[in-house]
C-alpha cells in the first residue's frame, strides 16, 4: 500500500496518458481517411512539443527568447536533408547538381541529428546573447532566427540546403501515432528535467536571478543548459513540422510562427506543461477545423446571405479571441498549475459524496 | 561604378525607417514596451489612403492625406487605450504579448478587408513626380525623405527638450510613479506619445509607399522590423539615436545592393543588430541603466 500512496499521482497520470494514446489508436484505425482529425493531430503534436520547449525557456527559466522559428528551421532542414530518399535526390537538387549528403538515414537517427544541429547553433549563439536582459534577448534571438532564414535561402548554399527551392520527397510518415510517440517521449524528457535539481535551479533563476546566484547557482551555465535543451526540442519539433507538410521551405519559418507558438504558450499558461498541450490542441483544432465555417460564404434557407462571413474572417475572429485571452485571462487556461488526474478524481468524489475538502 | 544613386536611395529608405523608428523608440522610452504593432500601423495608414482615394475620387488629395493622418493617429491612440493601458500594472512580458496580439489582429483584419490581395498605392501629386538631382533620376519622395525625417526629428527634439510637455515626457520615462506623484497626468502623456508615433508613421508611410507602391497586409512587417533594428542600433529610448540608426541601416543595405550582395542585405542588418547588442547593448546613443537589487 505504501507504494500506492507514494506514487498514486504518477500512476493515475500514466493511466490517463495511456487512455489518450488508446483514443489516438482508435482514431487512427477507425476514422475515415478524409477526417480532419489526422491533419489536426499531426499539427497539435508538432506544436505542443514546440510550445513545451518554449515554455521551458520562457515559463520555467524566465528567458524571453523569440528564436524558436530559427531553431525549428534548422531542425527541419537537417531532418529533411538526411532522410531524402536516394533515388529522388538528384531530382530534388536538380538546380545544384547533387546534394552534399549522399546517404539516407533512418527516421529516428535523423530526428536526433535535427535536434543536435539546432542545439549546436543554440550553443554558439547562446554564448554572447544570453548575457542580455529580457527585451534585448528577445530582439537578439528574433534577429538570429531571421538571419538563419536569410542564409539558408542563399544560392551559395544550394548543394546543402537547395537554396530558395523547397526540399521534398523525404521520409514523412502519415500515421498520427508516430507523431504522438515522438512528442510524448520528448515532452516526458522535458518534464523529467523540470522536476530534477536542474529544473529547480531554473525556476530559482526565473523567480530571482540575484537570489539564485547567491544560493550558488551558476547563472551562465544553467541559462545555457536551458537554452540548448529548449532548442534541441525545437529542432525536433521543426523536423516534425517538416514531416507534417512533407516539404520544407524556409519561407514558412517566419517570426509569425514564433508568435504563434508564443500565443499557444500564453493561452495555456506560462509555466504549465499540460496547459501548453491543451492550448496547442484548442488553438490548432479551432483555427484549422472548428472555425473553418467562418471562411465560407453561407446562405441561409430563406436566401439571405449571412453578413461578414467570407475568406479571412476566421483569422479576424481568432485574433480577437486571442486579444481577449491576453487582456482579461492573463493567467491562461492553467496558470502555473499542472493537470493531476488523481486530485481531479478526489475532487469529483468529494463533490458527489457532498464532503467538504479537508473534512477527512 | 557610380555609388551615388545607391547612397541617395539608402538615405531615403533610412529617412523613411527613421520616421517609424521614432515611434518605437519613444514608446520604449516611456513604457519599456516593444510596440510590435507599430509596423502594422504603418501598413494600415498606407492602406487607408488607398481606400480614401478610391472611394472618394472627387475629394482633393491633400484632404485625403489629412484624413488618413487623423485616422492613423486615432488608431494609434485606440491601440494604446484598449490593448496597453489595461495592462499598466502587469508584468512587461504580458504587455509585449498584447502588442504581438494587436499586430496579429491588424494584419488579419486588413487581410480580411482586402481579400489578401496586394493594392496599388495612388500617385501623389508632388511626391511621385520624377526629378533629376546629383545625376540621379528618381521620385521626389526619395530626395525628400531624409530631409523631412531630419526636420521632423529636430522639431521633436525641440519639443522634448524645451517645452513643458516634453519635460513631463522625460519625467515619465525616467520614473513612472514619482512623476505621477508630482502631478503629471501620465495617461495623457502616454496617449500623446502614441499619437506622435502614429503621426510620424503616417508621414513615413506616405514617403515609403510612394516609392514601393504595392501594399498587402504583410507590407508593414519588414519596414517595422528594420525600423526597430534601427531604434536598437541607435540606442532605444533616444530620438536622435533612432534617426542615426535608421540612416545607417538604410545606407548599409543600399550599399550591399551596390556591391551585388542584395541577398545578404537582410542578413547584414540583423548581424549588425546582434553585434551592437553584444558589444554595446544600450546602442550608440543609449543611456546605461544600472539594475537595482
Amino acid at each position: 500500500m505504501k507504494f500506492w500512496d507514494k506514487n498514486k499521482r504518477l500512476i493515475c497520470n500514466l493511466c490517463f496518458i495511456l487512455l489518450l494514446f488508446a483514443v489516438l489508436v482508435i482514431i487512427q484505425y477507425t476514422a475515415p481517411s478524409t477526417s480532419m482529425w489526422f491533419s489536426v493531430i499531426r499539427k497539435v503534436c508538432t506544436f505542443s512539443l514546440a510550445a513545451v520547449a518554449m515554455n521551458l525557456l520562457n515559463g520555467f527559466t524566465g528567458l524571453f527568447s523569440l528564436g524558436q522559428a530559427g531553431f525549428m528551421l534548422l531542425g527541419a532542414y537537417a531532418y529533411s536533408i538526411f532522410t531524402i530518399s536516394s533515388d529522388m535526390r538528384t531530382t530534388v537538387f536538380r538546380n545544384y547538381g547533387d546534394s552534399v549528403v549522399t546517404f539516407c538515414l533512418p527516421m529516428v537517427l535523423a530526428l536526433i541529428i535535427a535536434g543536435l544541429v539546432a542545439a549546436f547553433f543554440a550553443f554558439l549563439i547562446g554564448l554572447p546573447v544570453l548575457r542580455l536582459k529580457s527585451d534585448y534577448l528577445a530582439i537578439a534571438t528574433l534577429g538570429f532566427a531571421e538571419i538563419v532564414r536569410g542564409i539558408v535561402q542563399l544560392t551559395q548554399f544550394g548543394p546543402v540546403t537547395n537554396g530558395p527551392d523547397p526540399i521534398n520527397n523525404f521520409t514523412s510518415p502519415k500515421n498520427i501515432l508516430v507523431y504522438a510517440a515522438i512528442a510524448g517521449i520528448c515532452i516526458s524528457i522535458i518534464i523529467l528535467l523540470i522536476n530534477s535539481t536542474y529544473g529547480r535551479a531554473l525556476k530559482a533563476i526565473r523567480d530571482d536571478e540575484i537570489a539564485a546566484e547567491a544560493m550558488g547557482i551558476n547563472l551562465a551555465k544553467h541559462k545555457q543548459i536551458s537554452f540548448v535543451i529548449s532548442s534541441f526540442f525545437c529542432g525536433i519539433a521543426g523536423a516534425m513540422f517538416a514531416m507534417c507538410n512533407s516539404a520544407v521551405s524556409a519561407v514558412s519559418f517566419t517570426s509569425a510562427m514564433t508568435y504563434q507558438i508564443l500565443l499557444v504558450v500564453v493561452i495555456g499558461g506560462i509555466g504549465s506543461i499540460s496547459g501548453s498541450i491543451i492550448a496547442a490542441f484548442i488553438y490548432y483544432a479551432s483555427s484549422e477545423w472548428w472555425l473553418k465555417f467562418l471562411d465560407l460564404e453561407t446562405v441561409t434557407k430563406t436566401g439571405t446571405k449571412i453578413p461578414l462571413l467570407g475568406p479571412g474572417f476566421r483569422m479576424v475572429v481568432f485574433s480577437v479571441l486571442i486579444m481577449i485571452v491576453v487582456l482579461f485571462f492573463r493567467k491562461g487556461i492553467m496558470g502555473t498549475k499542472e493537470i493531476s488526474v488523481y486530485d481531479g478524481i478526489i475532487k469529483i468524489k468529494n463533490l458527489l459524496c457532498g464532503k467538504k475538502e479537508g473534512a477527512k | 561604378m557610380n555609388i551615388m544613386p545607391y547612397l541617395i536611395r539608402g538615405l531615403a529608405t533610412g529617412g523613411q525607417f527613421a520616421l517609424v523608428a521614432i515611434g518605437y523608440t519613444m514608446v520604449y522610452g516611456i513604457l519599456k514596451l516593444i510596440n510590435f504593432a507599430h509596423g502594422d500601423l504603418f501598413m494600415v495608414s498606407g492602406m487607408l489612403l488607398i481606400y480614401l482615394v478610391a472611394d472618394f475620387p472627387t475629394m482633393p488629395i491633400y484632404f485625403s492625406i489629412l484624413i488618413m493622418i487623423v485616422i492613423t493617429v486615432v488608431i494609434g491612440y485606440l491601440i494604446e487605450k484598449c490593448a496597453y493601458s489595461p495592462l499598466r500594472q502587469a508584468p512587461r512580458m504580458s504587455v509585449m504579448i498584447s502588442a504581438i496580439g494587436v499586430s496579429y489582429l491588424l494584419q488579419n483584419l486588413v487581410a480580411y478587408l482586402t481579400g489578401g490581395i496586394s493594392k496599388q498605392f495612388p500617385e501623389l501629386p508632388f511626391l511621385s513626380e520624377n526629378i533629376r538631382l546629383f545625376g540621379v533620376k528618381d521620385k521626389i519622395s526619395v530626395f525628400l525623405s531624409p530631409i523631412l525625417a531630419i526636420l521632423l526629428t529636430v522639431a521633436l527634439v525641440f519639443v522634448i527638450n524645451k517645452t513643458k510637455f516634453g519635460m513631463s515626457m522625460r519625467a515619465v520615462s525616467r520614473d513612472f510613479e514619482t512623476s505621477q506623484l508630482m502631478g503629471i497626468k501620465i495617461n495623457w502623456v502616454i496617449s500623446v506619445t502614441f499619437a506622435i508615433g502614429a503621426f510620424l508613421a503616417a508621414a513615413g508611410s506616405l514617403l515609403y509607399f510612394s516609392k514601393n507602391t504595392g501594399i498587402n497586409h504583410l507590407a508593414g512587417s519588414t519596414p517595422g522590423i528594420k525600423a526597430f533594428i534601427a531604434a536598437v542600433v541607435g540606442g532605444i529610448g533616444s530620438v536622435p539615436g533612432a534617426v542615426v540608426g535608421a540612416l545607417i541601416i538604410g545606407v548599409v543595405e543600399s550599399l550591399a545592393r551596390a556591391f551585388d550582395l542584395a541577398d545578404f542585405a537582410d542578413v547584414i542588418s540583423f548581424a549588425l543588430l546582434i553585434i551592437i547588442l553584444v558589444v554595446k547593448p544600450t546602442g550608440l546613443f543609449g543611456e546605461q541603466v544600472r539594475e537595482k537589487v
